[in-house]
């Protein structure tokens, strides 16, 4: 497998299925680990940070459950490519942006990927779509308990797992869910929902981690304390607590609008479609909210137009680096916009 | 208005630890002051048994004040990392190893490499503290390789701390359970 070969699926977390994935988009769970020997990555030299590399890809490789995995150098990697893996969601952007000696080894079904020399040596991260944390988290444990008999990490007997940020330290463990709260928003209660999450210690970002806005009403929860807790215990949390009772309410906040605002509800879903079926020159913010409305309207069935699987394939091929990787050509900002339109109007078949 | 003796809680959502800790299920109240908006903000005043159910603006008028919100973790990062003063001669303070001094670390928040944690422990741990909810010993998971006795030490602390859990929850059935296993473990 290579990367363009990836780029033409659209990966596991996003099939849209899953329990809860009316309302969760996709779980995530990544631990932060360290080799005992070596540097941090703000002290390390730049010969420290080949090692690191060369050794936990080479680690990676040697055991089994990840023996298949794709390897990729991003020292090698076009700009391009990196910001393709940056909305699949396997590097972060900051790992796109980076520079020296660093990687990620990703799964042959995109469920786990081993950043390298990200902020840790290590970010041992599974991803899949609906509500699965218990799966996830199983996958991931093996993963580190392999590559911890093959490696040295940083482990201290009171601290845990040491990292390079204190506030990582203990578990090393991010637990975060990504769900799509439209009807929060509609009913202005998402302020409140984000106000409890912060009370439970958690962080809410937008769709692509730290800093980001939550464009197309999708929002990320995680958890924030990493020391004093077990990863069972965290995950648990959030499983059977926190993530059921959010989409009891996003679904309550629907059932709402289907009882007392249903035409609204069906202009907003039809509105969003017509101009996804016939504009000229589109953002990929203003796609993202458009498809936002269309998302809820699927699953409330109010809209048959085209499947779920067409609105995931239209989400991710519309952003910028896919886009360009499928129409395989470079485009800046203003060409984007129209050839996304054309990808978007042939997808659906209102291209005249 | 509201003694000392009020409790006051906040029912953001169903999640919110009063419900969870009073084992009260709110459902859709309707502000006793304005009749109009959701109740959000429950009082109650023990010696009189009184007991009152306000939206967020009406309490806010009456003169209610809600606790805050925590801070996140990164919050108390961001905080101590802009705060820089009252650490006296911290900021000098250099590992042995990496060669990182404290103050470098408050630049960026980053630490140099594993053995900081031990050269700045005296000012790194109340950091930690704060930024964990008080959390200052690792109960998760340890190393496939690491020794027989650091396993078995986590798992200790992980089962006290689910017996402590299981008594405060009045699951005497599942702290009897974690009981036998601390006792088997620590015959080891």
């Amino acid at each position: 497998m290579n990367l363009d070969e990836l780029t033409r699926g659209t990966g596991e977390w996003l099939r849209g299925e899953g329990p809860m994935s009316d309302v969760v988009v996709s779980s995530r769970i990544r631990l932060a680990r360290n080799l005992a020997d070596q540097p941090f990555l703000t002290t390390a030299s730049e010969s420290d940070r080949a090692h690191i590399y060369r050794a936990v890809a080479q680690a990676v490789t040697s055991i089994s459950v990840s023996a298949d995995d794709l390897i990729v150098d991003l020292e090698q990697t076009e700009p391009l490519d990196r910001h393709v893996l940056v909305e699949r969601h396997l590097i972060s952007r900051q790992h796109a942006a980076a520079e020296g000696s660093r990687g990620v080894t990703i799964s042959p079904r995109e469920t786990r990927a081993v950043m390298i020399n990200e902020e840790d040596h290590l970010r041992i991260q599974g991803l899949r779509s609906g509500l699965q944390l218990e799966a996830l988290w199983e996958e991931i444990t093996d993963v580190d308990d392999g590559l911890s008999r093959q490696l040295a990490f940083a482990f201290d007997r009171q601290l845990g797992f040491l990292t390079a940020c204190p506030t990582n330290v203990g578990t090393g463990i991010r637990v975060s869910v990504m769900l799509h709260l439209p009807a929060l928003r509609l009913t202005k209660e998402i302020e409140r929902v984000a106000r409890a999450a912060k009370d439970l210690r958690l962080a809410v970002r937008g769709l692509y981690g730290e800093g980001t806005e939550a464009a197309g009403d999708l929002y990320q929860l995680s958890n924030q304390t990493t020391l004093g807790k077990s990863e069972e215990s965290i995950i648990q949390t959030f499983s059977e607590t926190i993530i059921p009772n959010i989409v009891g309410y996003e679904r309550a906040a629907r059932e709402t609008l289907h009882r007392h605002h249903l035409s609204q509800l069906d202009d907003r879903v039809w509105r969003a479609y017509g101009v996804l079926a016939n504009a000229r020159r589109i953002s990929s913010g203003e796609t993202q909210s458009l498809l936002s409305p269309i998302r809820m309207g699927i699953h409330m069935g109010r809209f048959k137009v085209f499947s779920l699987k067409t609105m995931h394939e239209l989400f991710l091929y519309t952003q910028p680096a896919h886009l360009q990787k499928l129409l395989n050509r470079t485009l800046d900002e203003d060409d984007r916009a129209v050839a996304r339109a054309d990808f978007i109007r042939k997808r659906l078949g209102t291209a005249k | 208005m509201y003694s000392s003796n009020s409790r006051i809680w906040v029912s953001t959502f169903v999640f919110s630890r009063a419900e969870r800790f009073e084992g009260i299920q709110v459902v859709d109240m309707v502000c006793q002051r304005c009749q109009q908006n959701k109740a959000t903000v429950h009082i109650s005043d023990l010696p009189e048994k009184r007991e009152q159910h306000l939206c967020d603006d009406c309490a806010e008028k009456v003169g209610v004040i809600v606790k805050q919100s925590h801070h996140t973790a990164n919050e108390i990062l961001q905080q101590f990392i802009k705060q820089k003063t009252g650490l006296g001669g911290a900021g000098d303070l250099a590992c042995p190893k990496c060669g990182l001094t404290f103050k470098e670390f408050q630049l960026k928040g980053l630490l140099g490499c594993p053995h900081d944690y031990v050269a700045f422990q005296s000012v790194l741990s109340p950091l930690i503290q704060r930024a964990h909810e008080g959390g200052v010993h690792h109960v998760g998971k340890v190393p496939a390789t690491a020794e027989e006795t650091v396993k078995r030490q986590t798992g200790l602390l992980r089962l006290r701390r689910e017996l402590q859990e299981a008594i405060d929850q009045e699951n005497y059935e599942r702290a009897a359970r974690v009981r036998d296993q601390i006792r088997i473990l620590e015959l080891q």
